[in-house]
């Protein structure tokens, strides 16, 4: 059996490297940042763990309902494509930024891409 | 829908309601403050044991065993009977020694416990006065330095315990004490990284006890220390901060006042603007914030994108009861008209 690419990038220490990374260029970027306004930020951090863990292939307790679920209100208040696009556009700097191998960074953000309907409520 | 029986009486808890707010919402009168299972104020006890892991979150593992946890944030899962904390498992009595100005609005009040207390400098206690009012205070004591207990209270309009501390307690008197609680405190390890604090008001009193306890220890890091206030008479300590910094040439710090034209020899601006403009790079920072929780909360952010990892950002914002509940009741008369 091959391993999988959450294996293969080292698991949860991967998700712990990527998180602050990743989590601080979504709140620096000001066209998204708003949607990201949440005053607990160690909630909100665990919430991006979660999300790593999921797009890296890992363990995961979430489903595209709780995708749904949990975007609603952001959807409400005018999340759209172009905020999803630039959220996956950090994705992708944040795995280039940590070195991982171009053909998993490839699947990830294909995992990545494949949550856009749910994310957006389509 | 579980039920909750306290005092022989039972009430049906709404979907997702914590204890306290059944008990509340039925008219009974629980010991609580912060909501948020910060304050400890609410500790209650079950009999049944069953309760939430997340209740339990930071309580010791003697008050775990015994089916301690805390009220506010505990949904039950089925049934549960609920009583008061047994007073003699967590509180200890302490007297009050003394009691001196610090500022016009803020006094120093130093305490000693009954047994002595372990805890780390920057932790918190729950203070009760005998007719049961109790208010989370931070230490500004050292526990290796100071023999006894170290509060800086700051009189709110309408403060019950402030305006108590402040016209009516007497040296002498008794007061029970719970805790160390809270999680923003110095560990040794890593001497060498640059420590930044910055507090507003009485937000200074756990960052003075991290900072002589960090210089004590032999931190060989910049330890800067920025307080901010909206008048001169707010930055106490003023002087003794001056000769700590003269003492260890690693301290700095630095007053900051908000107001309009500040006199010489203050920094102008908000305490976290001020220290924020002038540490730009906190990549490998430890962080410390305290006091007023929206000065806290936007701080810890910034320092964050400044590049401090989110593990060595501390806060303790100060969530103040009666304030809160002034709040709340200002939404609710706006959600009526």
């Amino acid at each position: 059996m091959t391993e999988s690419i959450y294996q293969q990038i080292g698991g949860e220490a991967a998700v712990n490297a990527a998180v602050d990374v990743f989590y601080r260029k979504v709140l620096s970027d000001d066209s998204i940042s708003g949607f990201f306004d949440d005053t607990d930020m160690d909630a909100q951090r665990e919430k991006q763990k979660a999300f790593l863990t999921m797009v890296f292939g890992g363990p995961n307790e979430y489903s595209g309902k709780d995708l749904r679920t949990a975007h609603a209100k952001l959807v409400a208040d005018g999340l759209n494509g172009s905020h999803f696009d630039a959220v996956a556009g950090h994705l992708q700097a944040t795995l280039s930024e940590l070195g991982v191998p171009e053909n998993i960074a490839g699947e990830i953000m294909s995992i990545a891409a494949s949550t856009k309907g749910d994310v957006l409520n389509q | 829908m579980p039920s909750v029986e306290f005092s022989n009486r039972v009430y049906e808890a709404e979907p997702s309601e914590s204890v306290l707010d059944t008990l509340l919402r039925n008219g009974e009168n629980p010991s609580y403050s912060c909501r948020k299972g910060t304050c400890f104020n609410c500790m209650m006890r079950t009999p049944d044991g069953g309760v939430p892991e997340k209740a339990q979150a930071g309580l010791r593992e003697t008050l775990r065993v015994e089916g301690y946890f805390l009220s506010c944030l505990c949904v039950p899962e089925g049934d549960i009977r609920v009583v008061q904390a047994e007073d003699a498992a967590i509180y200890q009595r302490a007297v009050i020694q003394s009691r001196e100005l610090l500022a016009p609005d803020i006094c120093r009040v130093i305490l000693e416990p009954a047994t002595p207390l372990y805890y780390h400098a920057g932790q918190f206690l729950n203070l009760r006065r005998s007719d049961g009012l109790c208010r989370s205070y931070s230490l500004a004591s050292v526990p290796n330095l100071d023999r006894y207990l170290e509060f800086h209270i700051k009189r709110l309009p309408g403060g019950q315990m402030s305006n108590w501390a402040f016209n009516e307690m007497k040296v002498g008197e008794n007061v029970d004490i719970q805790g160390p609680n809270g999680a923003c405190f110095y560990l040794p390890g890593k001497p060498e990284q640059n420590l930044l604090l910055i507090g507003s008001g009485t937000g200074l009193a756990p960052l003075v006890a991290i900072a002589r306890d960090a210089l004590n220890d032999g931190h060989s890091g910049q330890v800067r220390l920025y307080h901010g206030s909206r008048e001169p008479a707010g930055l106490y300590h003023r002087d003794s901060l001056f000769d700590l910094a003269q003492t260890y040439p690693n301290f700095s710090y630095t007053g900051c006042l908000s107001g309009e034209n500040p006199p010489l020899g203050y920094a102008s601006g908000r305490a976290d603007d001020v220290a924020l403009g002038e540490n730009k790079d906190l990549k490998d920072w430890r962080v410390y914030l305290c006091g007023n929780p929206p000065m806290v909360h936007a701080a810890k952010k910034r320092a964050f994108l400044a590049g401090a990892d989110i593990e060595d950002i501390h806060a303790d914002p100060f969530e103040l009861k009666e304030l809160r509940a002034e709040q709340r009741s200002a939404e609710r008369q706006k959600s009526v008209a």
